[in-house]
């Protein structure tokens, strides 16, 4: 006589233990030594938070007054430097009075950038609204149209460059970066060439360098009388500069990808150009989001290095306003404090939003 | 070269790199119609001769030959020849970041654009052929080796054909899924289409191959019908690989 087979009933799994003495005793105080590093921490926390409270506010003065600032040093913050200086911080020597100008330019590209950030708003016509967010960017910032003043750019600065420079390098740099990239796996020798030359060379340098170049050498090597904003050269300079590191961080998603996808890909007929654009790029570009998203966050900050050809973005910014004023000088690290957060709410932004993207990519690829 | 041959290999020579001569002196003819089996140990050089049909392989001396389209250097008749031949892998490489449906419209829409109605209908009555079209929206990776298996299958059909190569379609799946993939193969034999495989599957090479190829150290050592193949192999070599494969 034949078993038949039948299977046992799915049975749901034990309920974990829940709540809050428990999830202590298994995160915090799991053994001696999980114990005694909790205590340890605590103990100092407990330690340093008086004076980091007394500081930060019981001592400290929120008021633009620099007597009360210069009495209270040492013990208590001066956060009255950010309120009288906000202004120069944050916009740098464009015009008073037309600063306006910059904020909306400023809160339209942030604006763009987060509606870029949305999957609905993936569509076709997302360039053309970019080509109308850069549009209004440089039409505010530079003015000469519609009654606005005209503003050399020279005076640009603060947050508005940082943004500007951020954002356009990166998005010029990233199809820079994923043809330099294809080229190096190039079956012509010639193109090759030139991709791995030009990543190497650019890699082998630093970004100071980078800008110098374009800021001093390049306007001796034009024919006389033609001159390119200095804006644009730097701009060029970091594009450059970060197009050859993003090219490697995309070489190595296409490593990644199996030959069998490209086998498959010429056995459907599909030519060098669709292979990429409809099988390898989507797939490798997949791989690296969160390399990619580390070398924008990157490039975010390394824009403060431009201050160094005479353009004052957000740190910039900050030397000018301070650094001419005997009254405020004193008081960078709250300054400083004040540019921090407004790095760390960008970055964070853009690290948290990576996260989001390797989370959608993966649910529509596995089960 | 017979007049009516679909495939023509005429004293092929391939070698990899400069020391080793993965195929020597092939010659073959395939009728149009005629349903080949190829077997043979692993590094004889089966999967490179089917490869060499859609030229994923170079070869240095000797001439192939497709639907009267000479293999060479010429760009566009390897984009020809490729237009008439399918190819399934023992991988299966389906692309895995699209939908099972977008993987069968891929080609038909950019290669021979069509419209992306047609190409849908056209993918779905495929899907059907294979009985799979119920998991037309869902990713590869989400359906079983052998479902995925039939669905590059499909993808290949959905160019309309002349010639199908397969490569080891059924060695990297389960066992309880190989006959749902020979299946297909099966129907898609009775329907008159040419096709090269390279499998071990000695039942489907009795029940459908019109002649077996056996190969070693990159030549044909011999060939034959199904039956005879079997029944009264002529060389050692097939006798001890025959020996080998089928009894146990």
């Amino acid at each position: 006589m034949a078993d038949t087979f039948t299977p046992v009933a799915p049975r749901p799994a034990p309920a974990a233990a829940a709540g809050m003495s428990m999830w202590l005793r298994r995160n915090l105080f799991g053994d001696w030594r999980s114990s005694l590093t909790t205590v340890l921490l605590l103990a100092l926390g407990v330690y340093l938070l008086p004076g980091v409270l007394q500081w930060s506010l019981f001592q400290a003065v929120f008021g633009a007054h620099a007597d009360a600032c210069q009495a209270a040093r040492g013990s208590g913050a001066c956060w009255g430097v950010i309120t009288e200086k906000w202004r120069i911080i944050i916009f740098g020597r464009y015009p008073f009075e037309e600063q306006w100008r910059p904020e909306v330019a400023t809160l339209v590209m942030v604006a763009g950038l987060v509606v870029s950030c949305i999957r609905w708003f993936w569509r076709p016509w997302l360039a053309l609204l970019w080509v109308g967010v850069l549009a209004v960017f440089f039409a505010l910032m530079l003015g000469g149209v519609l009654g606005l003043s005209p503003v050399r750019t020279d005076l640009w600065g603060g947050l508005p460059l940082t943004v500007m420079l951020a954002t356009l390098s990166i998005f010029l740099a990233f199809p820079l970066a994923v043809l330099v990239a294809l080229g190096r796996r190039s079956n012509l020798p010639a193109i090759r060439t030139v991709c791995i030359v030009y990543i190497e060379l650019i890699r082998g340098v630093p970004l100071i360098s980078v800008l110098f170049m374009a800021s001093f050498m390049f306007p001796l090597f034009m024919p006389q009388g033609t001159t390119i904003d200095v804006l644009v050269r730097v701009l060029v300079g970091i594009t450059l500069f970060a197009a050859a590191y993003m090219a490697e961080i995309v070489r190595g998603g296409l490593q990644a990808i199996p030959k069998g996808q490209l086998e498959a890909a010429d056995t459907l007929g599909l030519s060098y150009w669709q292979t990429q654009r409809k099988i390898v790029l989507p797939q490798a570009l997949a791989m690296v989001v969160p390399s990619m998203m580390n070398n924008f966050i990157s490039i975010f900050k390394d824009t403060s290095l431009v201050t160094i050809v005479s353009l004052y973005e957000l740190t910039g910014a900050l030397g000018l306003a301070l650094n001419s004023d005997v009254n405020w000088r004193p008081f960078k690290i709250e300054a400083y404090l004040f540019i921090t957060a407004i790095y760390f709410a960008f970055c964070f932004a853009m690290s948290r939003y990576s996260l989001w993207v390797e989370k959608q990519l993966s649910v529509s690829r596995t089960r | 070269m017979t007049q009516e041959s679909i495939i023509h290999f005429e004293k092929v020579n391939k070698w990899y790199g400069n020391a080793f001569h993965v195929l020597r002196d092939i010659d073959l003819d395939v009728r149009p119609g005629e349903r080949i089996v190829i077997c043979g140990p692993s590094g004889s050089g089966k999967s490179t001769l089917i490869r060499c049909v859609n030229a994923l392989e170079e070869y240095q001396e000797g001439r192939v030959t497709v639907n009267g389209i000479l293999l060479g250097d010429d760009v566009k008749a390897v984009e020809q020849v490729r237009r008439q031949v399918g190819m399934v892998f023992q991988q299966f490489n389906l692309f895995p970041h699209l939908t099972v449906l977008e993987n069968l419209t891929l080609a038909p829409m950019w290669v021979g654009k069509m419209p992306k109605k047609e190409a849908e209908e056209r993918a779905m009555q495929q899907l059907q052929r294979v009985q799979i079209a119920e998991q037309a929206q869902k990713y590869p990776l989400q359906l079983s080796g052998g479902q995925q298996q039939r669905v590059a299958i499909a993808r290949a059909l959905c160019l309309t054909p002349k010639i199908m190569l397969f490569d080891e379609p059924t060695s990297a799946l389960d066992p309880e899924m190989i006959n749902e993939v020979l299946d297909v193969m099966i129907e898609l034999a009775g329907q008159g289409m040419t096709m090269l495989c390279v499998t071990h599957e000695m039942g489907f090479a009795r029940q459908v191959a019109d002649r077996v190829i056996f190969m070693d150290q990159g030549q044909i050592v011999e060939e034959n019908t199904a039956h005879e193949f079997f029944a009264n192999p002529r060389n050692e070599r097939t006798k001890d690989f025959l020996s080998k494969i089928l009894n146990h």
